[in-house]
């Protein structure tokens, strides 16, 4: 034996990748061994066996097509779902699915995140249609905050000022919706102030070389201050300036007219639909465009995109404004998408989870909308669990994407990419 | 990445050794003055144009104006756009007009077409009937930093007065405004040393408001829950529990950084959201003092940290403690080996890998004591001036803290000044809100302003015409880690 410990093994790059790929989708497999195990030890032990629970799958607004409530009982759901987790994670340690691993673990969260529910309303009724139309509505801000912040960091300016721009993007869009009287206007607005703080981001960061963090630091404070002051000297005194009403739902002709998904996806008002299409666009922008190359270029290894003949400079400032103006449209939503009035604080830190859903998204449109999604669910299902009556208080929810980035940002289940040369200022000497 | 290794690790010694003191004095404290200055400039600009009565006579300046009244604000704008080009680049417009041969006194040229600029458009506008909107601006600001000032240091006539009538109880108020500033001043400088300290390390804590939160809510739970202990044994148990939660709240982010490298910005912002969530938890359920009311039970007499003068002055003991832990940083940070490693490792952790030092370690523990510093100024809130723990008490500090290490270039002799001089901000912000109507809120904007002119000392150069940069500017830049 003495004589093979001697010498440790060498191995290519290609193989120690290969190696640290196979170790982490085992950390994935564990994981999901310990949902499936956690799944049986918290809900199915503590079911009542006779208890059924009740999903309704009606929005309970438009009423075209009405379905039946979705009744099942509660631990043999539990068990299944449990033991799919328990099947599923087993295969993966042992075998594997290679590249469908994420996906896969996608839905073994799913089935916890169902077996979970499931106990909650063991003998009770949700409104499961109703739970996911608002947990989509919720991801809205989130998805269109993490669109800004792709924009910006794939061109390798770091945009932590989503936050302040959102905040001052949603007090714009309240005073020129009010007294234009119109809601596009307000949006308008919004989008303009977006762009106007971007260009101060762009410039402390891109001319000045200011830390771009730093910079982000001083628009979300001076949002805060300025808004706050605006807000408490002018909206007080005339509340007729805060008061643009908001966008109607419009059901989507046929479309809205689909069984449960219908109503749930096609009847929503214009953010939702506008950040759908957002999404397409700019997924093929950045990634099937001459000028998503160049930027993302940019952002990797912006010396060599120089040499190339790419105007570094031109093209972060375009990408930064781009950011800025998604941004500010993203705080268009808390005024004329959904509140209809401003308070101070309003977006209350949402910026920051739009963030952490670009993070967790690793820097994609789509799986920025994914996590946007999951951040959404735990905030729509915090603000239903008083409702169920569930022993967990709902901070603990509302502090899972928090914690969830933070894991992620660990590389514990799979380590997430920035833009190589993202939050570094070009120097072109 | 050589060259990088090879750079300098200790900056050389340059000739500001051989300068007097003045001077170097004067050139540490110019760019935060200038900085300062024109932050509350603009500051006053926005106070002037949200006042309504500013607001309606420019209105109706406005529309009374005729034609030669138009042609005059034209020109107007016109002296103003080329004083302002002339005034900042006199050398090249001289000699290109050739009026001159010797330009080489153009910065008396820049400095004195400022001036009549100012004049000049000042004067035009008077003429043309804005004289009265100008008077009420002029007020407006006046009278909002007058308050200010008031609010913060006092009415000096009434200080005074009440010195020479040798009554106890009016020299008490007198004085009342400038101990409300110190004891204001106290938590900025504990959470303005833990942002600096992570400065000196290259690390952005934006979490410093967290980990005052956590550092809060240990120290009071030390201060309510053990009873019966002399205030010998409390103040410093309560105090060190307070430091203690900081520190746990800061490693989690420095172990991270030190590990994966993850990036030290999003996890102290995710760690803050957590730790209001956590603090909004314990306050509603296992910490909720009985009652309606989400707040911490109050802590014993002997966890409170002592007041130095009868009521209703607030000024404690705190504010001594802050002075001997913004001392000790000092000496941890500049005569200690550990400080030293600390600072080598922020200016550049290549050399300092190459040196043997462990930049790992040297990362946990600034971040640890950037987590206590900030927890010290939570605890110092709980024990010295609210003796109980509300939801969201502390409205900011640490994220005003940012704008203050920035503006004590990470010294803490520039931290405790500044922080001095926020404490007065913050408590003169409440007398302005209340005599002139001034939302307080303009103080953030003013922080903000600060913390831009501070990082980009270009912009502060370009307006003033500072040719040299100043020492310890130093460029503070990374990525999302790696």
């Amino acid at each position: 034996m003495a004589t093979t410990t001697a010498q440790p093994p060498r191995y290519t790059q290609a193989q120690l990748a290969a190696i640290a790929e196979r170790q982490r989708h085992r950390v994935i497999g564990f994981i999901m061994l310990l949902l499936g195990l956690a799944g049986f030890a918290l809900f199915a032990i503590n079911a009542d066996p006779t208890a059924v629970s009740t999903f309704g799958l009606n929005t309970g607004r438009t009423a075209v097509v009405r379905v039946g409530d979705l009744v099942v009982p509660t631990q043999a759901t539990i068990t299944i779902l449990s033991s799919a987790c328990l099947f599923i994670g087993g295969y993966q340690i042992v075998r594997g699915f290679g590249k469908a691993s994420n996906a896969i673990f996608g839905l073994i969260i799913l089935f916890f995140i169902a077996s979970f529910l499931t106990w909650a309303t063991s003998d009770k009724s949700i409104n499961l249609a109703a739970m996911i139309n608002s947990t989509l509505l919720r991801a809205v801000p989130l998805t269109l905050g993490a669109l800004s912040g792709i924009m910006s960091e794939r061109s390798g300016v770091v945009n932590i000022a989503i936050e302040g721009m959102m905040l001052a993007g949603a007090l714009t869009a309240t005073i020129a919706g009010s007294v234009a009287s119109s809601l596009w206007i307000g949006v308008i607005a919004a989008v303009l102030t977006g762009v106007l703080l971007s260009l101060f981001h762009g410039v402390l960061s891109i001319r000045y070389k200011v830390d771009q963090i730093i910079s982000g630091t001083v628009i979300n404070i001076f949002s805060v201050g300025i808004t706050s002051f605006i807000s408490a000297k002018f909206l007080s005194e005339f509340p007729e300036l805060n008061n643009p009403g908001t966008f109607r739902s419009e059901p989507t002709p046929l479309l809205s007219a689909i069984p449960v998904i219908g109503p749930i996806l096609f009847d929503n008002n214009f953010f939702t639909y506008a950040m759908f299409g957002l999404l397409v666009v700019i997924h093929i922008a950045l990634f099937y465009t001459r000028w998503g190359l160049r930027t993302r270029a940019v952002g990797e290894h912006p010396k060599a995109a120089d040499t190339l003949g790419i105007n570094v400079f031109r093209t972060r400032y375009i990408a930064v404004l781009l950011s800025g103006a998604l941004a500010g449209f993203a705080g268009a939503y808390f005024t004329l998408g959904s509140v209809g009035r401003f308070d101070e604080g309003l977006t209350a830190g949402r910026g920051f989870i739009a963030l952490a859903a670009m993070i967790f998204g690793n820097w994609t449109p789509f799986g920025a909308f994914g996590a946007a999604l999951i951040f959404g669910f735990a905030d729509s299902l915090q603000s239903r669990l008083a409702i169920l009556n569930v022993p967990i208080p709902s901070q603990f929810l509302l502090m899972a994407p928090y914690i969830a980035t933070m894991i992620a940002l660990a590389g514990l289940i799979g380590r997430t990419t920035p833009p190589a040369a993202d939050g570094k200022p070009y120097d072109k000497a | 990445m050589a060259e990088s290794v090879l750079r300098e690790v200790i900056p050389p010694v340059t000739e500001a050794r051989h300068r007097s003191l003045w001077q170097r004095a004067w050139e540490a404290i110019q760019l935060p003055a200038l900085a300062l200055l024109t932050a509350f400039l603009v500051g006053g600009f926005i106070i002037a144009l949200s006042d309504f009565k500013v607001l309606e006579a420019l209105a109706d300046t406005t529309s009374r104006l005729n034609a030669i009244g138009y042609i005059l604000l034209v020109m107007t704008v016109a002296v103003l756009v080329g004083g302002t080009a002339f005034s900042r680049r006199p050398e090249i417009i001289l000699s290109r007009l050739r009026f001159v041969g010797n330009v080489g006194q153009a910065r008396w040229f820049g400095v004195v077409s400022a001036v009549l600029t100012i004049g000049a458009v000042i004067g035009l506008l008077v003429v043309i009937g804005f004289g009265p909107v100008l008077w009420l601006a002029w007020n407006a600001v006046t009278s909002a930093y007058g308050a200010l000032l008031e609010g913060s240091l006092g009415n000096p006539l009434q200080i005074v007065a009440a010195l020479s009538s040798g009554d106890a109880r009016a020299i008490g108020l007198a004085f009342y405004p400038i101990s409300e500033s110190l004891v204001a001043s106290t938590p900025y400088i504990f959470a303005g040393l833990a942002v600096a300290l992570g400065f000196r390390c290259g690390l952005f804590n934006i979490g410093a408001e967290g980990q005052l939160f956590i550092g809060a809510l240990t120290s009071v739970f030390v201060g309510y829950a053990i009873t019966g202990l002399p205030a010998v044994v409390h103040i410093p148990l309560a105090l060190g529990a307070g430091a203690l939660g900081g520190a746990i709240w800061g490693l989690v982010p420095g172990l991270l950084k030190a590990r994966v490298g993850a990036h030290e910005v999003i996890n102290t912002i995710m760690m803050n959201y957590i730790a209001f969530r956590l603090s909004e938890w314990l306050l509603n359920g296992p910490m909720k003092r009985p009652g309606a009311v989400p707040v911490s039970p109050f802590i014993a007499e002997s966890a409170q940290l002592p007041r130095l003068f009868p009521d209703p002055i607030r000024f404690h003991l705190g504010f001594f403690i802050a002075l001997g832990v913004a001392a000790f940083i000092w000496w941890f940070l500049f005569k200690s080996r550990w400080g030293f490693e600390i600072r080598t490792v922020g200016a550049n952790p290549n050399a300092a890998r190459y040196a043997g030092m462990n930049i790992a370690f040297n990362i946990i523990l600034a971040m640890c004591m950037s987590g206590a510093l900030a927890g010290l100024a939570g605890a110092n809130e709980v024990l010295g001036v609210n003796y109980n723990l509300a939801n969201a008490f502390s409205s900011g500090y640490g994220f005003d803290s940012i704008a203050l290490a920035l503006l004590g270039r990470s010294h803490p002799l520039g931290v405790v000044l500044a922080g001095l001089l926020f404490g007065t901000l913050r408590s003169g912000g409440t007398r302005m809100q209340n005599v002139a109507q001034i939302p307080i809120d303009i103080i953030i904007v003013i922080q903000a302003l600060v913390i831009a002119f501070m990082a980009a000392p270009a912009i502060i150069r370009a307006i003033y015409r500072i040719v040299k940069p100043g020492e310890g500017e130093v460029v503070f830049t990374r990525g999302w880690g790696r």
